[in-house]
């Protein structure tokens, strides 16, 4: 199994290594090409939202392996201002970051599972899963 | 990374070569705006083969620069988006409606070409 990682998030060069990072591990677990690709923008967003939002944080990535099914766990955290509304900001075009607003919930359909826990003042961390087909 | 220009008669040429920055793309954005100028575009290619994640600030970065293109006179072809690359970005949500856009390079400059042609006989 290839070893887990994690990437400071703290200036804007920091996502295209988590991208990169994530796209590598996928790589190596077999994942296809389009299934790297689509991790890997997952993990654009998140890292990308780090940044904006919170300024720095990380994004952990490891593998997985549960009763013969194997993935990637990404976990991207922060200790940043928190979400307020997180109903709000898992809908689509809604953005208070002058953004297009499909980062949160474009993520979410990039992958098989996704978990946002958001406090404010103490954080965010978004958890998303992807399994071998 | 700084993305390299080319000017080829009326058409800037801007082909991605590695993975870009948000800040990248910016300066993309920036230099393109005056390249326009400089030299008295018609037309901008933007050559997004070697890019393995287009995500919604680049999308949204891309837009920008044919947008404020138009603005200025210069139709913009966006062309080599990836198999894989697209399919993220329809999963994603993202569009670039308005702008044409392209199988690759060849296909660009034959799109253009013809859209000359167009032009000439309007006027």
């Amino acid at each position: 199994m290839p070893s887990d990682s994690e990437v400071p998030i703290e200036h804007e060069h920091d996502v295209v290594v988590a991208r990169q990072k994530g796209r590598q591990l996928a790589a190596a677990l077999g994942f296809s090409t389009t299934d790297q690709t689509l991790l890997a923008t997952a993990i654009s967003e998140l890292a990308r939202n780090i940044i904006r939002y919170a300024g720095h944080g990380r994004v952990q990535l490891r593998c997985l392996e549960t009763s013969g099914r194997r993935g990637v766990l990404i976990v991207a955290s922060d200790e940043g201002p928190g979400i307020p509304n997180l109903d709000l900001a898992m809908r689509d075009g809604y953005s208070t970051g002058n953004s297009l607003g499909v980062g949160l919930p474009g993520a979410r359909r990039l992958v098989d599972e996704f978990e946002i826990t958001s406090t404010p003042g103490v954080g965010t961390t978004v958890t998303l899963r992807k399994w071998l087909p | 990374m700084a993305v390299p220009i080319l000017k080829q008669g009326n058409t800037l040429i801007a082909s991605i070569q590695a993975a870009l920055s948000d800040r990248d793309l910016l300066d993309l954005k920036d230099q393109l705006g005056e390249r326009i100028g400089q030299v008295r575009a018609r037309e901008v290619i933007i050559d997004l083969t070697a890019l393995d994640v287009l995500d919604s600030f680049a999308t949204r970065t891309i837009r920008g620069i044919a947008y404020t293109a138009k603005l200025r006179g210069a139709e913009t072809v966006v062309v080599g988006i990836q198999p894989e690359v697209a399919f993220a970005m329809v999963q994603l949500g993202l569009s670039l409606d308005g702008i044409a856009t392209a199988l690759d390079l060849e296909e660009g400059l034959a799109y253009l070409r013809a859209r000359g042609g167009n032009r000439a006989i309007r006027l």
